[in-house]
């Protein structure tokens, strides 16, 4: 009798044991492999911070020397000096700030409208403005270059800073799922109080949605500093440049001095890192925000 | 009237992208579906053709047909990264100390500008001094094998695009991973006693409740690819031998190098038509697999 309960005890036992060393192995294997995904996710970001500080006669080498030996911090001043950085980094913010402030302040609104009124012709208007958002680029791009064209405006800054005044459809998409998870009741009671709409658009859904609004802001910046072929398209003036036409621009007179190359494109990203390390939170609630509901 | 108030007070709210709509969306729209059918060099006005431009491009075989096939071929990626991305946000799923870390190194890479990663790119894929030739290289030595050429060579410069990209799949990993974090926990009990293992459990509770976002991604993925255009522009020009002439980069040439507007915008509704077609077809053979919860019951 004794030694049946011993023995049975004992695989009990047993089983336990395994189950702690199954989960514990399981754990192991997923530690291996996000480490190892890790450095081939980071091995190039190594490799470009590690040439931007070599001298030109360490580049080239049989193989590669990860830590550069000497170290020549002249890169980054050369690579500046040859590409008006801070020139471009202006031009950049200043194109950065405008459609910030332009994507908020103009999606907003129609957010509140599709999300907190109820009106004729709302829903229809919505189901085709989140049909936009999956219309090419391409097929609105040549006429509206013709339109800015023919209005004298290539060449400047307004094409690029106007129409986010218009609103975005994706940030409106994303504010409205956010407006609608702000109770009604809020609302209500303001609309028994006399408050116009207005009124409650501005002093209480506004304020309750800041970390919506500054996702928005972030996802408008991050569009902007490193949009492309816009810049592209209507920047003709070389001093007017964005950072990332600009850099292209530099990496066709130095194609081949790539010290010089992975420094311009080590400054050029690392103000998007740091924005990022302290913004982490927002993407991610963003994200959600939008990515769920599909 | 108070009706009519509440009415008004709606479309003035979404006033601002209405008009918005109007001058950038709609009109611009028309107005590339009659330039398609004009003669268009910009410093001259629109001349009607008819057909011509849809018929020329259509004939081409020596770059607009090219430049539709690598474009196609580049839509290899979307499952490959449906996969890598969605195997990187289970692993992410787990709840261990330090994941927060690993997230964010997966993540980094998406936010890095196109052109940025374009000039690192060139880089890494440089056949004699690249990062990838010399992991390669000392991989396929035993066997006596030589590392392709990557860009240079008109075989792999495609696949060197998708693993550029598929390096930046951070981006959809975030929103799986924001997804598989939805999934209600009692279906995974249910489930567990049930008898189903972790296997188990990915293929019949996790798979099915999020395929809404993994159609979404499919779709976004289809248009993403179409617009392909910063990464050629900056590493190859289209080359070699138009072997990444891609859609995007073919329309871009056409109307700012050749300043043909009107050929650019039949692209542009070909281009257009052809989302279309493919959008339907993700949505059509949705109903088989995309689950959505309370839809039916």
């Amino acid at each position: 009798m004794a030694a049946r309960t011993a023995a049975g005890g004992n695989r009990l036992a047993d089983w336990r044991q395994s189950k702690v060393w199954r989960r514990r192995i399981a754990v192991t294997v997923v530690y291996i492999v996000l480490i190892a995904l890790s450095i081939s996710f980071l091995a190039p970001f190594a490799l470009m911070v590690s040439t931007s500080l070599k001298t030109e006669d360490r580049i080239f080498t049989e193989t590669i020397e990860w830590i550069p030996n000497p170290v020549r911090w002249q890169n980054y001043a050369e690579a500046l000096q040859s590409f008006p950085f801070l020139l471009y980094l202006r031009n950049t913010l200043f194109v950065c700030a405008l459609v910030v402030v332009g994507t908020v302040l103009s999606s907003a609104l129609p957010a509140y409208g599709f999300a907190r009124l109820r009106w004729k012709g709302r829903d229809v208007l919505f189901l085709i403005m989140l049909a936009t958002i999956m219309l090419p680029a391409q097929v609105t791009m040549l006429p509206v270059f013709v339109m800015f064209r023919t209005i004298g405006w290539t060449g400047t800054y307004l094409p690029l800073v106007v129409p986010p005044f218009f609103g975005s459809a994706f940030a409106i998409f994303l504010l409205r799922q956010f407006f609608l998870t702000i109770p009604q009741e809020l609302s209500d009671a303001a609309r028994i109080d006399g408050c116009s709409e207005w009124r409650i658009f501005w002093q209480i859904i506004v304020p309750l949605s800041v970390p919506a609004l500054a996702t928005v802001a972030l996802f408008a910046f991050i569009g902007a500093w490193t949009d492309f072929i816009n810049p592209l398209v209507y920047l003709t003036d070389e001093n007017t440049y964005t950072l990332a036409v600009g850099l292209q621009t530099f990496v066709g007179r130095h194609s081949s001095e790539w010290n010089l190359l992975m420094a311009a494109a080590t400054v050029v990203t690392l103000p998007l890192m740091v924005v990022f390390f302290f913004t982490q939170r927002l993407f991610i609630e963003g994200i959600t925000l939008t990515g769920i509901k599909g | 009237m108070r009706e009519r108030q509440r009415n008004l007070q709606g479309w003035l709210f979404v006033s601002p992208w209405l008009v918005g709509f109007f001058l950038f969306t709609l009109y611009p729209i028309l107005a590339s579906l009659y330039y398609s059918f004009c003669d268009y060099r910009v410093l001259t006005p629109p001349r009607w053709v008819g057909l011509a431009n849809y018929v020329a491009l259509l004939t081409d075989r020596d770059y607009f047909l090219p430049s539709l096939w690598n474009t196609l071929f580049m839509l290899i990626e979307l499952p490959l990264a449906l996969i890598i991305g969605l195997t990187m946000a289970l692993l992410l799923n787990h709840k261990i100390p330090g994941i927060g870390i690993f997230r964010t190194v997966y993540y980094l890479p998406s936010i890095m500008p196109v052109v940025a990663v374009a000039v690192l790119w060139l880089w890494v894929l440089n056949p004699q001094y690249g990062l990838l030739n010399a992991v390669l290289s000392t991989l396929l030595a035993p066997f006596g094998l030589q590392p392709p050429g990557w860009l240079a060579d008109p075989k792999w410069s495609k696949p060197a695009f998708i693993m550029m990209d598929l390096w930046a799949v951070g981006g959809s990993v975030v929103i799986y991973l924001a997804s598989l974090q939805n999934v209600p926990a009692h279906l995974y009990e249910a489930a567990e006693i049930d008898g189903a293992g972790a296997w188990h459990k990915t293929l019949h509770v996790t798979l099915p409740m999020i395929s809404p976002v993994i159609f979404y991604n499919l779709i976004m993925g289809v248009i993403w690819t179409f617009q392909y255009f910063t990464q050629t522009f900056i590493m190859t020009q289209g080359g070699p031998q138009n072997s990444t002439l891609f859609y995007a980069l073919y329309l871009f040439y056409n109307a700012f190098r050749d300043f043909r507007m009107g050929r650019a915008c039949a692209m542009a509704w070909i281009l257009f038509i052809l989302t279309l077609i493919a959008t339907l077809i993700v949505f059509r053979t949705s109903a088989r697999w995309v689950y959505y919860e309370g839809e039916r019951g």
